[in-house]
């Protein structure tokens, strides 16, 4: 090793610069946001076992169409920042930025959808708390507390993912992130990738068993 | 590794920082590992001080029957605090983050961890969290009073600040989890050329183990304790029998955690004991892959014994003897540590330093700790002793005298590399000393007093239990002396202590190749391995003298 030089710069960064390190560091966080929901999955699977008939009863209540809707919004945004990866790393960096802001709008188009699907339920009175939701059986209870929690989780992250891509976005136009140096653009798109993968779950679990 | 050595003349990391910043500032934004580790030590000590001056009270209110000097409300948030503070700030993250960030990178030959901005983040997410345990104390409300175990259904109809307290666990579980990915991946990056992972000290083995639990328990508190903060803003319904939900799988889901969290706790501490044995037997280590991989068995199988702290919640017979069984499985591979640790000594040339007396207070403390554990994890004895004062006995003997008693010797044996100066090793053994019989007065009543039926967070007690409380009590005080002198001797010598060899002990893991203090980034050159670990003949190729 030749550099024995300890001058402090902005560039130290640079120096102890290692993308396989670094992807290994998010692949270990993404584990960790999945045991994170996996203990809810796992509330979710006691709980669906012990009212299996209520459980199919709750769903019927949900949109399947909205469901299905955003189901392949995410999808397709999970196309989207894959090719705006390979777009930079192709050295297009216009393209690159092109569906990076396509993406971002596929997550908040999502988020919309989940406003006022979740406002819907709310004018029906069925929210945590609620008389209407109260007087029910206890099935069903839980499963729109489940419902609740699990895609408010979900949703929290969908808005920490557009924090990302938008804080990712910013550095691609400074030139901060090239075609040289990408893997916080990669990263980012694993943790989308991740957020993408966990709605795939809840989406069947919630609004197709019914 | 003959290249690994500094100069004399560099700068130490003392007097060169990674920031431009001077003086406190230069501390709070460096991201040195040492400097984060020092900055962990010092908070995470004070935090122990005051969890122990907690204990200190609890004990006087217990020296007789009735209320002594507190109500019993203030007694049963003292109670908490003692545990969230011992758990949550001190036991859990200490070894790992003090002990792990300084001489992880130093023993794998690196120039720091793999992430050295996460790593301040870390720190800085430590604090927050810290900050908002103390903001729980004062606001309106009151102090959390649930015990460290936060149990529904208590947790949610207490009127106390529990939601603002347990979400400082919940900031705390964070900062465990970016510290336990930064050192995996820094054990896989960035070890120094021919240290393969057979070639990694033990202390780089248990903490490697140690933060694999850290990514993989810690989201599961995490979601749990969420759960419990929505259940007490909106009433979800996920824990409320009343509505359908079931109390006993939030016990499962905090001890799928809080079980392994007991491994964080103490894999650290069975490093650190393979660390110091081997130096101060002048011996390698005997069965180095036998303690290696029993890390890691550990590692697998205390994921798996959670339910035995819920053997009297009413679950079914079938889970019982299971859970029962895996708990004497999980015991095997710490018996394989002592057991080889034992045989280290075996023909050593034995030198009673300070840190090799703390490691044997340590073998005799965690294997009383050890075996009353096998107590309580039989059913049978189980249901007579549960709640009671065994267990509290049972994990201060595994925690304090394990955990506890290893950060002492830890922080015995790598003071001088960590400050570069000697303390008063006559002192120290005074300390040791004390520490034992202060120990043992203040926690063995206690598996009696629990044998006799005192239940555990009582305020009050029958009179028969009072002679052996009294004795507890007086412990309480021995131990106080003792930790003024076993610290009071450290910060004497920080500041009037005489400048200490860089290798004072002559051990050979890479930290000992460098200077003491170590420069900023650790090595000179970045030193090539080609020894195991604990092989002494590198002693006369390090020109080590012994006095």
């Amino acid at each position: 090793m030749s550099q024995n030089d300890h001058a402090v710069t902005a560039n130290d960064q640079h120096v102890h610069r290692d993308d396989i390190g670094s992807k290994m560091g998010m692949w270990l966080f993404l584990f960790t946001e999945l045991l994170l929901f996996g203990g809810m999955f796992l509330i979710y699977a006691v709980y669906r076992f012990q009212h299996t008939e209520l459980f199919k009863l709750a769903a019927l209540e949900l949109d399947t169409a909205v469901g299905t809707l955003n189901t392949i919004i995410l999808l397709t945004s999970s196309l989207t920042v894959a090719l705006a990866i390979t777009a930079l790393q192709k050295g297009n960096k216009f393209l690159s930025i092109l569906n990076l802001v396509i993406t971002i709008v596929f997550a908040l188009t999502f988020m919309v959808n989940k406003f006022f699907e979740w406002s819907v339920k709310f004018s029906h009175g069925i929210y945590p708390g609620s008389e209407d939701l109260t007087s029910k059986q206890n099935g069903e209870i839980l499963f729109f507390g489940l419902y609740y929690v699990m895609t408010g989780l979900h949703g929290l992250h969908v808005v920490i993912g557009v924090a990302l891509l938008t804080y990712v976005l910013v550095l691609i136009i400074k030139n901060k992130i090239t075609s040289e140096n990408f893997i916080k653009l990669e990263n980012s798109g694993l943790y989308w990738h991740l957020v993408d993968l966990i709605w795939i779950f809840l989406f069947p679990l919630f609004y197709l068993i019914h | 590794m003959s290249n690994g050595t500094v100069a004399a003349t560099e700068k130490n990391f003392y007097e060169e920082g990674t920031s431009r910043h001077k003086g406190i500032l230069g501390w709070l934004l460096s991201t040195d590992h040492k400097r984060i580790g020092l900055m962990y030590l010092v908070t995470i000590a004070s935090f122990f001080i005051v969890g122990v001056i907690i204990g200190v009270f609890m004990r006087l209110e217990l020296i007789a029957p009735g209320p002594t000097i507190m109500e019993a409300q203030t007694y049963n948030t003292l109670f908490t605090l003692h545990g969230v503070i011992m758990i949550f700030l001190f036991i859990i993250p200490g070894l790992p983050a003090i002990f792990g960030n300084f001489f992880l990178p130093l023993q794998l030959g690196a120039k720091d961890v793999a992430f050295p901005r996460l790593n301040l983040l870390s720190y800085w997410i430590y604090l927050i969290g810290a900050f908002l345990v103390l903001l729980s104390l004062v606001l309106p409300g009151g102090p959390i009073d649930t015990g460290w175990t936060f149990y529904i259904p208590y947790s949610v109809r207490s009127t106390t600040n529990v939601s603002l307290a347990i979400f400082a666990a919940f900031v705390l579980g964070f900062s465990s989890i970016l510290t336990g990915l930064n050192f995996i991946t820094t054990v896989h990056r960035l070890r120094a050329p021919g240290m393969t992972f057979f070639r990694m000290p033990l202390f780089v083995w248990s903490t490697y183990a140690t933060a694999w639990i850290q990514v993989i328990a810690t989201p599961v508190i995490g979601i749990t304790i969420l759960l419990v903060i929505i259940e007490r803003a909106f009433g979800v319904g996920i824990f409320d029998p009343a509505l359908g939900g079931d109390p006993i799988l939030f016990q499962h889901l905090f001890w799928i955690y809080s079980h392994p969290a007991v491994y964080i706790m103490i894999l650290p501490a069975m490093g650190v004991v393979s660390e110091i044995i081997p130096t101060f037997a002048r011996r390698t280590i005997f069965g180095y892959k036998a303690i290696a991989m029993s890390s890691l068995a550990i590692a697998f199988v205390g994921y798996l014994v959670w339910a035995h702290h819920m053997f009297t919640s009413g679950i079914s017979d079938t889970a019982r003897w299971i859970f029962s069984l895996l708990t004497f499985i999980v015991a095997l591979p710490s018996g394989v540590k002592v057991f080889n640790w034992v045989a280290t000594l075996y023909k050593g040339s034995i030198d009673p330093k300070p840190p090799f007396l703390w490691v044997m207070n340590f073998i005799v403390l965690f294997s009383i700790g050890g075996l009353t554990g096998l107590v309580v994890g039989s059913l049978s004895t189980d249901i007579h002793l549960h709640d009671t004062y065994f267990v509290v006995a049972h994990f201060h003997y595994v925690m304090f005298g394990g955990t506890g008693t290893i950060f002492f010797a830890a922080l015995y044996y790598w003071f001088p590399k960590m400050f570069g100066k000697s303390y008063n090793i006559k002192l120290a053994n005074v300390g040791v000393a004390l520490f034992f019989i202060a120990f043992n007065m203040l926690y063995f009543p206690k598996f009696i007093l629990g044998y006799m039926g005192m239940p555990r967070r009582y305020f009050d007690y029958l009179p028969e239990f009072q002679s052996l409380q009294l004795v507890s009590t007086i412990g309480s005080w021995l131990m106080l002396i003792t930790m003024i002198i076993v610290f009071g001797n450290l910060i004497h010598s920080l500041f009037k202590g005489k400048k200490s060899h860089s290798n004072p002990w002559g051990g050979v893991t890479l930290e000992w190749h460098t200077s003491s203090p170590p420069p900023l980034e650790n090595f000179h050159e970045i030193p090539t391995v080609n020894h195991e670990p604990y092989d002494f003949s590198q002693l006369k190729e390090m020109d080590y003298e012994s006095k």
